[in-house]
């Protein structure tokens, strides 16, 4: 429906490259922060690439998106995106996600951050952003583990699979986490994998034309800390695998979303729902509560005060 | 600048402390809270609940006080003033970010009514406890500012300096009311909005590529932006540099966190706010705060009837400890005299700054009420002795 919009040139990577081309994605990145943390394989990188598209398809003045992350190697993407950029404490993306866009309205305000930071130490501010609508584009890199600490068990990590923690094995239940962000109320879900940059950008670029709780949720290897402890080869294996393993099914009953460590991996669009958001709930509650007396928040300060 | 008049209930109250420092977050220019309910302070957040919708702001009450610690942060470098409320076991929560605003050097504004503790300890009794956690509960080294006010009035006028404070030296700040200060209800007199005074952001006059976000300015604070105007600028709680670059390294963390703490240096020296009486002929003096000041006026006063030269030294910035002026009446009293609703926190200060010229003699209360003044009165009378 809404991919007839997207301007599919932008999206391409061109095969031949002239000697003096430039990367069109430098603009969006701080290249006086390169080289980068991540690992050779890791799929971080691109997601970030697919992010950049996103944004330059959107067609978003880049000075009115801020982006924020939490801790771990997904929290570091904040630091490397050429926008006003936020890299908070362990968890809290969401919640100081939240008061900078309650305070500065025009901004459209991106939480990218990994699986531990957003589900385990963060996941009561998820549900809670979720649960609000809250005016949000959240992706979560889901690398199945605590990669930047060494590898340790996450919610996300699935059973049987060996981690610095677990090393004879996880068998805590792992989470689903687009059964959890539909539950918990999110006004778009989606799950693409580093496989599929295609769709990936693309999604990235739709939250963008969405209002409310966006969730995207990106599987992404970690072939330093996940696969290389669990035999499960390096990063060309773990391509190898989101490709045969994925079924593209939009629109799957959340409960059919659950990954295993070599299972059937459900990609798509779940969820894309009308919700009203937390700023529309709260004018329509005061608007008819208040009447004349509410007055619109006029919450930042201006540089002339 | 003057305050904005849309905040400002100007006008002879009959509040406590609580719905008066809420009045003075409006009055500051504070458009945006985060809050979670927690006895006895939550009585700000609902005052503020239900002003802000009619002022023009956002209230938020939060899933907990982590959240509300860092949500108010994001509004801050939204371009709001910014503030969230708690007790005890919350402030112990906020800890984290506590840390992260001085760290990125947020300007926030932290009230925490004292309870009795640890953990659960007194819901609703009041105590003296959170000094040391104040300044000290978030891990690492850094500067806040304390404020202690002792009445519903100075609720409301330290909540306005408290703000400018934050804004001048880019610290969070800590609003360190306690229980009885909190429920008190007296009378406040809001004055008119032009006779306010405000401390406008420190926002740069220097166009996005020549601005760093974190170069000291003559003062050792940085110059601020705001999200959305163009700087595209990075903010991190790791050690970093000017640019706001992570910089992790021996001299980077020796530069920086070294002026973290040096940048509120003039408030330990001549800027430090006091309330003192009778110190020109004091031979003791009673270094108190908040609401055990109000007992210790007393003591003083049954003091004086005795003849025992006796003078006030009311402590209203405790953080940084206003330690150049404990020096100089140190070199020429007998004693310190130092109750408070603890077992004993600022009163090591006081003998730090005394540094064994002046005796310095505490009068502990584990909190759930207040001092007696003829106890306060005994350990003064022993000293003069």
């Amino acid at each position: 429906m809404k991919e007839a919009t997207i301007e599919k040139a932008t999206l391409e990577i061109p095969i031949g490259i002239p000697a003096d081309a430039v990367n069109p994605v430098e603009p969006f990145l701080r290249m006086d922060r390169m080289p980068h943390i991540w690992c050779p394989a890791c799929g971080i990188g691109t997601t970030v690439n697919c992010f950049t598209r996103a944004l330059l398809a959107s067609k978003r003045n880049l000075d009115k998106v801020a982006i924020v992350s939490g801790i771990g190697c997904t929290g570091r993407v904040a630091g490397y995106a050429a926008l006003d950029s936020f890299h908070t404490t362990h968890g809290r993306a969401i919640p100081f996600a939240t008061g900078l866009k309650l305070s500065n309205p025009e901004l459209d305000v991106v939480v990218y951050s990994g699986d531990g930071d957003l589900f385990a130490i963060g996941g009561n501010h998820f549900i809670h952003a979720a649960r609000r609508n809250m005016d949000l584009k959240v992706i979560c890199v889901n690398n199945l583990t605590y990669a930047m600490t060494g590898g340790q068990t996450a919610p996300t990590t699935p059973g049987g699979v060996i981690s610095a923690t677990a090393p004879y094995g996880v068998f805590e239940p792992s989470f689903n986490l687009v059964a959890l962000a539909e539950a918990a109320g999110a006004a778009y879900v989606a799950r693409w994998t580093t496989y599929h940059v295609k769709q990936l950008s693309r999604a990235m670029e739709e939250v963008f034309s969405r209002k409310g709780f966006c969730f995207i949720e990106v599987l992404s290897p970690c072939p330093t800390l996940y696969q290389r402890r669990n035999k499960m080869g390096d990063g060309l294996d773990a391509m190898k695998y989101y490709k045969e393993a994925s079924k593209i099914r939009h629109g799957a009953r959340a409960s059919e979303c659950d990954l295993t460590r070599d299972g059937e991996i459900v990609v798509g669009k779940f969820v894309d729902r009308e919700r009203p958001d937390y700023a529309e709930l709260l004018r329509a509650q005061m608007t008819e509560t208040l009447g004349d007396k509410y007055a619109e928040p006029e919450v930042s300060c201006c540089s002339e005060c | 600048m003057q305050a904005d008049p849309k905040g400002v209930l100007t006008g002879v109250h009959f509040i406590d402390g609580d719905h008066a420092c809420c009045e003075g977050t409006l009055a500051a220019g504070a458009r945006f809270a985060a809050g979670y309910p927690i006895t006895p302070s939550t009585e700000v957040v609902e005052r503020f609940a239900s002003r802000i919708p009619t002022v023009g702001g956002i209230f938020i009450q939060m899933e907990d006080e982590l959240a509300a610690s860092i949500a108010i942060q994001g509004a801050v470098w939204g371009g709001a003033k910014a503030f969230t409320v708690t007790s005890g076991p919350g402030f112990s929560l906020m800890m984290e970010h506590i840390g992260y605003a001085a760290m990125t050097e947020t300007p926030c504004v932290f009230v925490n009514v004292q309870r009795g503790g640890p953990s659960t300890g007194l819901p609703t009794l009041p105590a003296q406890a959170d000094m040391m956690q104040a300044k000290w509960g978030s891990h690492g080294d850094y500067g806040v500012i304390a404020l202690c006010p002792n009445s519903p009035q100075e609720c409301f006028d330290l909540t306005v300096t408290g703000f400018n404070l934050a804004e001048e030296f880019r610290v969070p700040v800590m609003m360190m009311l306690d229980e009885c200060v909190g429920h008190m209800t007296e009378k406040v007199v809001i004055p008119e909005a032009e006779k306010i005074e405000i401390t406008p952001r420190r926002f740069t006059k220097l166009p996005p590529e020549e601005f760093r976000l974190f170069q000291p300015q003559a003062d050792k604070v940085p110059d601020m932006v705001k999200a959305g105007d163009g700087y595209r600028f990075h903010v991190t709680g790791l050690t970093h540099d000017e640019r706001g670059y992570p910089s992790m390294n021996v001299d980077t963390q020796d530069r920086t966190i070294r002026r973290l703490q040096e940048k509120l240096t003039p408030l330990a020296n001549g800027r430090a706010l006091c309330d003192t009486e009778f110190l020109e002929d004091a031979e003791v003096v009673v270094v108190s705060y908040g609401i055990t000041s109000r007992v210790a006026q007393r003591a003083l006063q049954l003091a004086r009837e005795q003849g025992i030269r006796a003078g006030k030294f009311r402590i209203i910035s405790a953080w940084p400890f206003p330690e150049q002026r404990i020096r100089e009446l140190a070199g020429r009293v007998k004693a310190f005299v130092v109750p408070e609703l603890n077992l004993g926190q600022m009163v090591h200060e006081v003998e730090r700054a005394a540094a064994g010229r002046a005796a310095v003699i505490p009068v502990s209360h584990a909190g759930g009420g207040v001092h007696q003044p003829a106890t306060i009165l005994k350990a003064i009378v022993e000293a003069a002795r």
